[in-house]
């Protein structure tokens, strides 16, 4: 097949490392750890003080404005609400819960009659229930829905999973097709669009068939198999793979929700579901036994690694997410966040190397997704020039990684990037 | 489990490219056109060439050394620069001339300027500039009958006969056939000749992903179309395709235009490089002293390689032609 976008890349994609079955539960830990701020936007505050008792899927952090609410994901008692750090390396404040280990649940209201909702309505069921965007930016999933109701032609529904070694969003449409083609249908219906179109590149066979299946006698419900390529589950470019079309520079993107967060929208409505759970792909050559797992927000790593089989002594960097995007982190004890969707075990370090050299190959510029010339950008960053950064588009950049992944002298491109658009940010124009 | 990880910034995974694979690929595209010199001129254009590289790979070690430098000879550039020069002169060259242009390219071109990447011009190609300026007649006479001995190491004597290019160039076809041309059999460089052989090059280097089309196609395509617009003799055709396969436009558009360093990286940049070249080359091959003009057109073109990634307009993702966002 063509390829529908340009630039972009084509890493092994270690799929079949994780994949298959139904993801296994993660035993519920003794303390959860609940940040406040798992979202991009305002953090929470905290609704509980300590001492109080909780229970399973009980509000605990809310806020004002672009903001997203954060549930309890054991009964038990809050111990502590304090600053820890979270996947990314930030430090922010979190909720400590320790677990009775009951799981007393807290009411939960399902509405099964959505397809008389408006899309006011169910933005307030997402909000109450902590949504957000599960591909990896983490936007509060209810302020999508309130900006694209009623202005959108079809809604596009993320299912690549471009990054190597992830399999979640996998697993997710393989064991609940039937969450994921609701949620479809409902956002279209809610949105008023004309279709959902879920699009799925060709690596994933078993998710397509599930889907098809599902999705049989579906007239607003389209699966699009596109061919699989890096980054093309990153917005822009698939907007451009499924519609032909370039979204301008500081355009909004439009309806394009990631197919995990569509399952839990359906799951938010019809039962009223908090966002409680996710699964995790612990996989890499460093994890003993690669598998998808069912895990509460606030788990620690350690524990999810430790359910999961454990991790090679020889592991030198463990990632949360992917390896093209995700961030390393430096101990265990990080929970895992409703934007984790993968622990990633590595036995080689990656390193840029010790005294990079530019060879002018222009292979960098051949994979920019954004078509930008990573070559040149790298010297205004080096020598710090504003100017011919902000001429050059450097915040076009999304920091994709294709152009450090095929530099054969190995310069650090991407993280450079990452540093200048600090430098524009500070310095403006 | 209190490990402690190193965190290191994304990606976080590298593909194999790598500078030393390239110009391996480099070399291994370079093999036929040596097989082939080596079959139409004997054992001594095995010897330039290893010579050749030899003294590269001793010349970037002692730029290393002296400037305090990585030690950079595992990247193999030196090596292909070596072989590069080795390839454009003719069996005859004396083995301390060519050595002579080693060090200028390695040491003055390369070395000095501050090394790989960072090259404005091709150090093969000031090399071979510096041999010609200095000792023209050993790099332009051309065309040994008599085998030369490989051991031999002045100045030898041979029998020269016209190369292609020197009756192109008095106005005549050469008396070669079209197949002669292709297979080698006339008088030249030892790497220019053998047309296959470095069009069975290309393919490696295009099938490797090593260089594109656009600078070997818009080079070899502004040379074709100008000597058909304006070709001598009654034979518009039969005076493109001589002047296409005589002389070093193949081996200049595949190997020595296509230098990463010393070219643009940009797409449109690289076709209008490519088209800078083949025309410098045709206008040299008309005004210029020596029946050939590739080496000077793609240094006159290396220099304004970043100039032209500069001066094309820059397409940004989301901004149609025109302007106009949307």
């Amino acid at each position: 097949m063509k390829q529908l976008f340009g630039g972009g890349i084509h890493p092994d994609g270690h799929k079949d490392m994780s994949r298959g079955g139904a993801p296994v539960p993660v035993p519920a830990p003794e303390t959860v750890c609940i940040p406040l701020r798992q979202h991009i936007g305002a953090a929470c505050a905290p609704l509980v003080a300590v001492g109080d008792a909780v229970l399973m899927g009980q509000k605990i952090g809310d806020g004002e404005g672009r903001c997203s609410p954060v549930h309890a994901t054991v009964s038990g008692t809050v111990t502590a609400i304090e600053e820890r750090e979270i996947p990314g390396g930030e430090r922010v404040q979190c909720v400590i819960i320790k677990n009775d280990g009951k799981d007393s649940p807290a009411p939960m209201t399902g509405h099964a009659s959505w397809l008389s909702m408006s899309a006011r309505d169910v933005a307030a069921i997402v909000r109450e229930c902590g949504i957000v965007g599960m591909g990896g930016a983490a936007f509060p999933t209810d302020s999508k829905i309130a900006s694209t109701a009623g202005k959108t032609g079809d809604v596009l529904i993320n299912a690549c999973e471009c990054e190597p070694y992830i399999t979640s969003d996998d697993t997710i449409m393989c064991t609940c097709p039937g969450d994921v083609i609701g949620g479809a249908k409902l956002l279209c219906r809610v949105l008023g669009a004309n279709k959902s179109i879920i699009a799925v590149e060709d690596n994933k066979p078993e998710a397509i068939e599930a889907l098809r299946k599902e999705a049989v006698d579906e007239p607003t419900v389209e699966i699009r198999v596109l061919p699989t390529r890096y980054p093309q589950g990153a917005k822009k470019q698939l907007i451009l793979a499924v519609t032909g079309r370039e979204v301008a520079p500081g355009a909004r993107s439009g309806a394009l929700f990631n197919v995990t967060t569509t399952a839990n929208v359906y799951r938010a409505v019809m039962k009223g579901q908090p966002l409680l759970e996710k699964i995790v792909t612990v996989t890499g050559d460093g994890a003993n036994e690669p598998k998808n797992m069912l895990v509460r927000i606030g788990t620690s790593f350690e524990e999810v690694l430790k359910a999961a089989g454990g991790i090679k002594e020889e592991t030198k960097q463990v990632i949360a997410g992917g390896p093209m995007m995700g961030k390393g982190v430096s101990g265990l004890d990080v929970p895992v966040v409703k934007g984790t969707n993968a622990i990633l075990c590595l036995t080689e370090e990656c390193d840029a190397a010790a005294d990079p050299v530019c060879i002018r190959c222009g292979k960098c510029v051949d994979v920019c997704p954004m078509y930008l010339q990573p070559l040149y950008l790298y010297r205004y960053a080096l020598a710090e020039d504003r100017e011919m950064l902000n001429e050059y588009f450097l915040n076009d950049c999304m920091e994709c990684g294709c152009c450090s992944f095929v530099c054969p002298g190995k310069l650090p491109l991407t993280a450079t990037f990452v540093k200048a658009k600090q430098l524009l940010k500070k310095g403006g124009r | 489990m209190s490990v402690n990880f190193k965190v290191t910034a994304a990606p976080h995974i590298r593909g194999n490219e790598s500078t030393r694979k390239i110009m391996g690929d480099v070399l291994i595209a370079l093999c036929p056109a040596i097989i082939a010199a080596v079959i139409l001129f004997g054992l001594r254009a095995l010897m330039l060439c290893v010579i050749s590289a030899a003294a590269c790979v001793v010349f970037e070690a002692l730029v290393c050394l002296a400037l305090r430098r990585r030690m950079s000879v595992g990247d193999l550039s030196a090596v292909v620069t070596g072989v590069l020069l080795a390839l454009c002169v003719p069996d005859s060259c004396p083995y301390w001339t060519l050595i002579a242009g080693d060090a200028f390219a390695i040491i003055v071109v390369k070395g000095l300027v501050g090394g790989l990447g960072q090259n404005v011009f091709n150090p093969a190609l000031g090399g071979r500039a510096l041999m010609m300026l200095f000792w023209p007649a050993t790099i332009t006479r051309a065309g040994s009958v008599e085998a030369i001995s490989a051991f031999e190491f002045g100045s030898v004597d041979f029998v020269a006969s016209a190369t292609p290019m020197q009756t192109l160039s008095r106005g005549a076809l050469p008396e070669n056939s079209l197949l002669d041309m292709l297979l080698g059999n006339h008088g030249g460089t030892i790497g220019e000749v053998c047309i296959l052989a470095l069009l069975i090059g290309l393919a490696w280097l295009l099938y490797r992903r090593v260089i594109s089309w656009r600078i070997p196609a818009a080079y070899v395509g502004a040379v074709a179309v100008l000597s058909l617009v304006f070709a001598e003799g009654d034979n518009a055709l039969l005076w493109m395709l001589y002047n296409v396969m005589g002389g070093g436009v193949m081996l200049g558009a595949i190997f020595m235009a296509t230098d990463y360093a010393t070219s643009p990286s940009l797409p449109k940049a690289q076709i209008v490089y490519g088209i800078g070249c083949g025309v410098l080359t045709m206008i040299f091959r008309w005004g210029g002293n020596f029946p050939e003009g590739v080496t000077y057109a793609i240094l006159i073109m290396n220099g304004l390689a970043w100039a032209l990634d500069r001066a094309l307009p820059v397409r940004r993702f989301g901004v149609m032609k025109g302007g106009a966002g949307k």
